[in-house]
């Protein structure tokens, strides 16, 4: 398991969002990624982005001016076989 | 059994796409979403900059869309390719610099392209003839399909059964009965739907989906484009056309003044890449300088901040001018009175 860092800083949503989603492409479940960024959407945007694509938002603060997300990297081949939310 | 099929929906945030997704959902058909970034997208957060706006929910649409629908959502950076569709639209702008056919054949391209790579078997948008004046037009249906690539293979749900049969519709994936035959500008049968399927809260965004239909948005773009000498542009400068009040005094540099202080948070970021300057004596906006100003020009630009600072009304303000390293000097100016600041100076 490793644990790494991305900055994500300066950038607007959705960017943080990609740059999130590419790095995690390039880990293994159950490393653990921390996305610094300065966009107050981040908050909202990236546990919606973990919740729709399997991975555990571990964490989420803003320290001094800056959000900071804790996740962990969930399966994402799980999530494909996928349960519709309503009925069919 | 026969074999789960797999859909892949352009999804823009919008209740089209959504609805049209849900549409080839219940008929069974796995589908994941694929929204791409041009840069130009008006999201929420872009509006959020500013403090007064943040009475809005600060979401992206496309992945709330996703979630509401319980699929996956996958967005696709395009930043760079995307320049070659704004710069030569085959088809032409609209009304402003918005090549929406072209930007409509790129993106189903990509759809397809990622379509191919990841497996899927067929294309979803949420596009309805006559719903768009330049992209969404009967003629522009067929257009779209070829150019794209993507042929009988791209499936419009809402206004299927207003057009030819696609792959997905011959084989029996879906059901083309079980499609729709929207037509038109109105937006009724669409919310008709969406009650019919219980979505009672999405984005409805007035003047679509892209600053480049904005007409102030497309002005700055090309004073831009005037002032440099060139048809190009980078991120940041994408972003920062959706901030500030832009004051062009002289050609060859423009200031971008921060109307409150979620932007001066905003264009703080850019400090480094630009001369910035701020009120020492009094409380006033940050002022980002683009371009090659001398001191002159420095000097005017200080007047102008003034201009938009609390000492508007007195003799004197110390203006600070910090350059890219961070090095700081003052300097003493004169407010600019309103009638020296003329109306064509604002891009």
């Amino acid at each position: 398991m490793s644990a790494e860092i991305l900055n994500a800083r300066r950038l607007l949503c959705p960017l943080p969002v990609i740059r999130t989603q590419d790095k995690v492409k390039t880990l293994q479940i159950g490393d653990v990624l921390t996305v610094e960024c300065t966009d107050p959407g981040v908050i909202q945007d990236i546990p919606a982005w973990c919740r729709i694509n399997g991975h555990k938002v571990l964490e989420t603060r803003t320290d001094n001016g800056e959000y900071i997300i804790v996740l962990e990297v969930g399966d994402q081949e799980a999530v494909r076989e996928w349960k519709p939310a309503f009925p069919q | 059994m026969s074999q789960k099929r797999k859909a892949v929906a352009l999804i823009s945030g919008g209740l089209d796409s959504m609805l049209a997704s849900r549409a080839v959902m219940e008929q069974g058909i796995h589908v994941e979403g694929i929204n791409f970034f041009t840069g130009f997208c008006v999201e929420g957060h872009t509006h959020a900059i500013r403090n007064k706006e943040t009475d809005k929910p600060k979401r992206n649409n496309a992945l709330w869309v996703a979630e509401q629908l319980g699929i996956k959502l996958h967005i696709i950076d395009i930043i760079e390719e995307y320049k070659q569709v704004l710069l030569n639209p085959r088809h032409g702008y609209g009304a402003n610099m918005n090549p929406c056919l072209d930007c409509k054949i790129f993106m189903v391209n990509k759809a397809r392209q990622w379509m191919m790579e990841q497996g899927f078997d067929f294309i979803i948008t949420g596009e309805v003839i006559g719903q768009r004046p330049m992209s969404q037009r009967k003629q522009t249906m067929p257009i779209i399909a070829a150019e794209s690539g993507a042929d009988d293979l791209l499936l419009r749900p809402l206004c299927a059964r207003n057009l030819p049969l696609t792959l997905p519709e011959r084989e029996g994936w879906v059901d083309r009965d079980r499609l729709f035959d929207f037509s038109g500008r109105s937006r009724k049968p669409q919310m008709e739907l969406a009650k019919q399927y219980g979505f009672a809260d999405y984005a409805q965004p007035a003047g679509g989906c892209c600053f480049l239909t904005d007409e102030s948005y497309s002005k700055k773009l090309v004073d831009l484009w005037q002032a440099r000498g060139e048809r190009d542009y980078d991120l940041d400068d994408v972003m920062l056309l959706k901030v500030g009040r832009h004051i062009r005094p002289r050609p060859h540099f423009k200031l971008i003044v921060a109307r409150e202080d979620g932007e001066a948070r905003f264009m703080s970021g850019y400090k480094k890449d630009f001369i910035s300057m701020n009120c020492a004596s009094h409380r006033g906006p940050l002022v980002l300088i683009d371009g090659k100003a001398d001191e002159d020009d420095l000097l005017l630009a200080g007047r102008i901040l003034a201009r938009y600072g609390q000492g508007r009304e007195v003799e004197q303000v110390e203006v600070t001018i910090r350059d890219r390293q961070g090095v700081e000097r003052n300097i003493v100016v004169t407010p600019l009175p309103a009638d020296q600041l003329p109306e064509d100076w604002f891009v």
